[in-house]
């Protein structure tokens, strides 16, 4: 199912040693489960993203790698050391947290200190690390300010500054941008990259933004309902979705019913397609994705079926258009070619850009764990 | 509403301070500054410091600082119980709080008299027990229990809002960063309800410091605060410039110790109470 052409991201960060390691991670809130025999190891200097919508567990992971939660089951290793049961100031790691968390009664400065005045590093120490991280983080010549006189982006990239300073191996954020305009998310995300590469500690983030994710990651794990989906780099979660909500989560798709002729053709509303999967049960039903800008739409003598343009919306960089087709599909198209509404068109999708997936067998299955696709 | 009509709606708060607040005042102003005779003096402002009207004073001090140090400490901790506990129904809580205020003022006292005279159910229970009695009453520490038993609640309002207010995030930021229980407690717990505790010791301290009442009942007549002396100056020794004179004494104290409490010493004027 994965096309050779892309390098698979475990043989890309098998260079750095495994950092953080959860192994059979069962955590339960009032008799439902969160999270269910997890297990996710994090490379060392590695920017992990934790993707998925609100409840799927994320937060949950991100606060027990932290020490806010107790896993009622499964260990927590770092650096190859139990710290399940360790509290969180014993931790070598430090968090952002979503709402800036910044201490209200202090200044910038004695904020930025807090974690160096506990670990009793000397004055002069200090003070040349608020200068060097309110420098890292574009607010030099703030250290006086109270934090209720910045703006929410300044307030984040305190909080950012202040769990840095205390060099921490991996830094948690829970969703540290959400709160944010577009255009301050989009900058933010600029710099938590060149803070990434300076630095060189381990990011673990956690979003339900896909494009957050795609943007800054080395590594996605995509999670539902408690457990992981699929794992790995930005481009091949993209690209080769293992299932259908990892398809419909991260970036636009269509996503139809299918059927299997033979290995290399599937069939979607009764027209055979070519694609490239193989190994699939001859007749057996599967899921088809194509992303939107895979479809292209031309002449309709020279389209592998047809059909009506019945909607255009001008997006900027492309259009969107939904194009009934003959075999009574709707496709949803990206192109920068105009097709005024009522256009008749022909349809043609070259076959690396069909996504096989198989579907799952029961309502169930859907939010099996990884491990149980594989086996 | 236009600004003219929201200001007209104040025409009744304004009239009403104006008629049982500004003038009554200028009155004891008046009263104060003058004698029997009508001439200005300074006799009675400064009749605080007489050495009987200094120790009436000083004994008002420091009964209504221990009572609003009992306070804190009674408060502070259930604040604290009740913000990390499972239980989240803090209303219920802050109703049984409140309860013993829905009786009257006067009953209350005359029940803790009750319970704490030499023949009172304490020490009826006390000597079943064949444990030594309990010598409170007609002492200064008589009316530091009423005092406390009245007012509790004004400081544990102000103090339980405070600390349920402060974020669960904040203190976990502070954990994330290294400090420990105590530190957690010290550097930011505490901190942050220094809010909370200022209003609490205004709203105790205030009435404690004028109290009298209490004073007559559970200290026997015999221990005389700076409020049981400008009571007596006014209904029986019929001595109504000295007791204005003492009157704006204490209000000067009042107002100092006001300023003292309602600011909050991390330096951010943020939360003057007040």
């Amino acid at each position: 199912m994965i096309s050779e052409s892309e390098t698979d991201p475990s043989e890309v960060m098998c260079l750095s040693k495994i950092l953080i390691e959860l192994k059979g991670i069962s955590k339960t809130y009032d008799n439902t489960p969160v999270i269910d025999e997890l297990d996710l190891s994090i490379r060392e200097n590695e920017f992990v993203t934790l993707l998925g919508p609100s409840g799927c567990g994320k937060t949950t992971i991100l606060r027990i790698i932290g020490g806010f939660e107790t896993p009622d089951k499964g260990s927590v290793y770092f650096d190859g050391v139990d710290i399940t049961k360790l509290p969180p100031n014993k931790r070598q790691l430090n968090t952002v947290f979503q709402k800036y968390s910044l201490f209200t009664h202090m200044t910038v400065a004695d904020n930025i200190a807090f974690g160096l005045r506990i670990r009793k590093k000397s004055d002069s120490y200090i003070k040349d690390k608020i200068k060097y991280a309110l420098d890292l983080v574009n607010l030099p010549g703030y250290g006086d300010r109270y934090p209720d006189s910045l703006s929410g982006g300044q307030q984040q990239r305190i909080a950012i500054a202040r769990a840095i300073v205390n060099e921490p191996k991996v830094l948690l954020l829970d969703e540290p941008l959400g709160a944010l305009d577009l255009k301050l998310r989009q900058e933010m995300q600029y710099e938590l990259i060149r803070l990434k590469n300076e630095l060189g500690i381990t990011f673990i983030y956690v979003t339900h933004d896909q494009e957050e994710a795609l943007t800054m990651s080395d590594t996605i794990v995509v999670m539902n309902q408690g457990y992981i989906q699929q794992a790995g780099t930005p481009e091949s979660i993209y690209n080769e979705p293992i299932n259908a909500f990892v398809a419909d989560f991260i970036g636009e798709s269509n996503i139809y019913d299918g059927i299997m002729v033979r290995d290399r053709l599937v069939n979607i509303g009764g027209l055979d397609f070519e694609c490239v999967d193989e190994g699939f049960g001859e007749g057996e039903p599967v899921d088809v994705v194509i992303r939107p800008e895979d479809v292209e739409l031309g002449d309709p003598a020279s389209g592998h079926t047809t059909g009506t343009v019945t909607s255009i919306i001008f997006k900027g960089v492309h259009y969107e258009i939904q194009v009934e087709s003959a075999i009574g599909i709707t496709f949803m198209v990206q192109t920068t070619q105009n097709f005024p509404v009522g256009s008749y068109v022909g349809i043609n999708i070259i076959p690396d850009n069909f996504q096989i997936m198989h579907k799952p067998r029961s309502e169930a299955e859907e939010i099996l764990n990884i491990n149980d696709y594989q086996s | 509403m236009s600004r003219k009509k929201v200001q007209v709606l104040s025409i009744p708060y304004i009239l009403w301070v104006i008629g049982f607040t500004v003038i009554p005042l200028l009155f004891v102003f008046a009263k104060a500054s003058t004698n029997a005779e009508g001439d200005l003096t300074l006799e009675y402002l400064l009749a605080i410091f007489d050495p009987v009207h200094r120790k009436a004073l000083l004994l008002s001090i420091a009964l209504a600082f221990t009572t609003s140090l009992i306070c804190v400490v009674i408060s502070y901790p259930v604040a604290l119980i009740l913000k990390t506990s499972k239980f989240k129904n803090t209303k219920i809580i802050m109703f049984v709080m409140i309860l013993p205020m829905w009786m009257n003022f006067i009953l209350r006292i005359l029940a803790i008299q009750l319970l704490i005279s030499k023949n009172g159910v304490i020490n009826h229970l006390l000597s079943m027990l064949n444990l030594p009695s309990l010598n409170i009453i007609n002492t200064p520490a008589a009316i530091v229990v009423g005092m406390v038993y009245d007012y509790l609640p004004y400081m544990l309002l102000p103090v339980l809002n405070c600390v349920l207010a402060i974020p669960d995030d904040i203190i976990e930021a502070g954990k994330d960063l290294g400090a420990g229980r105590l530190r957690v407690f010290t550097r930011i717990l505490l901190p942050l309800s220094l809010s909370g505790i200022g209003s609490g010791i205004t709203m105790v301290f205030v009435p404690s410091m004028t109290e009298f009442v209490i004073a007559n009942i559970l200290g026997g007549g015999k221990i005389q605060l700076l409020g049981n002396v400008i009571e007596q100056e006014f209904s029986v020794s019929m001595n109504w410039n000295l007791g204005s004179g003492l009157s704006v004494a204490l209000m000067v104290f009042v107002l100092i110790t006001t300023f003292l409490f309602g600011h909050d010493s991390s330096g951010s004027n943020r939360n003057f109470v007040l």
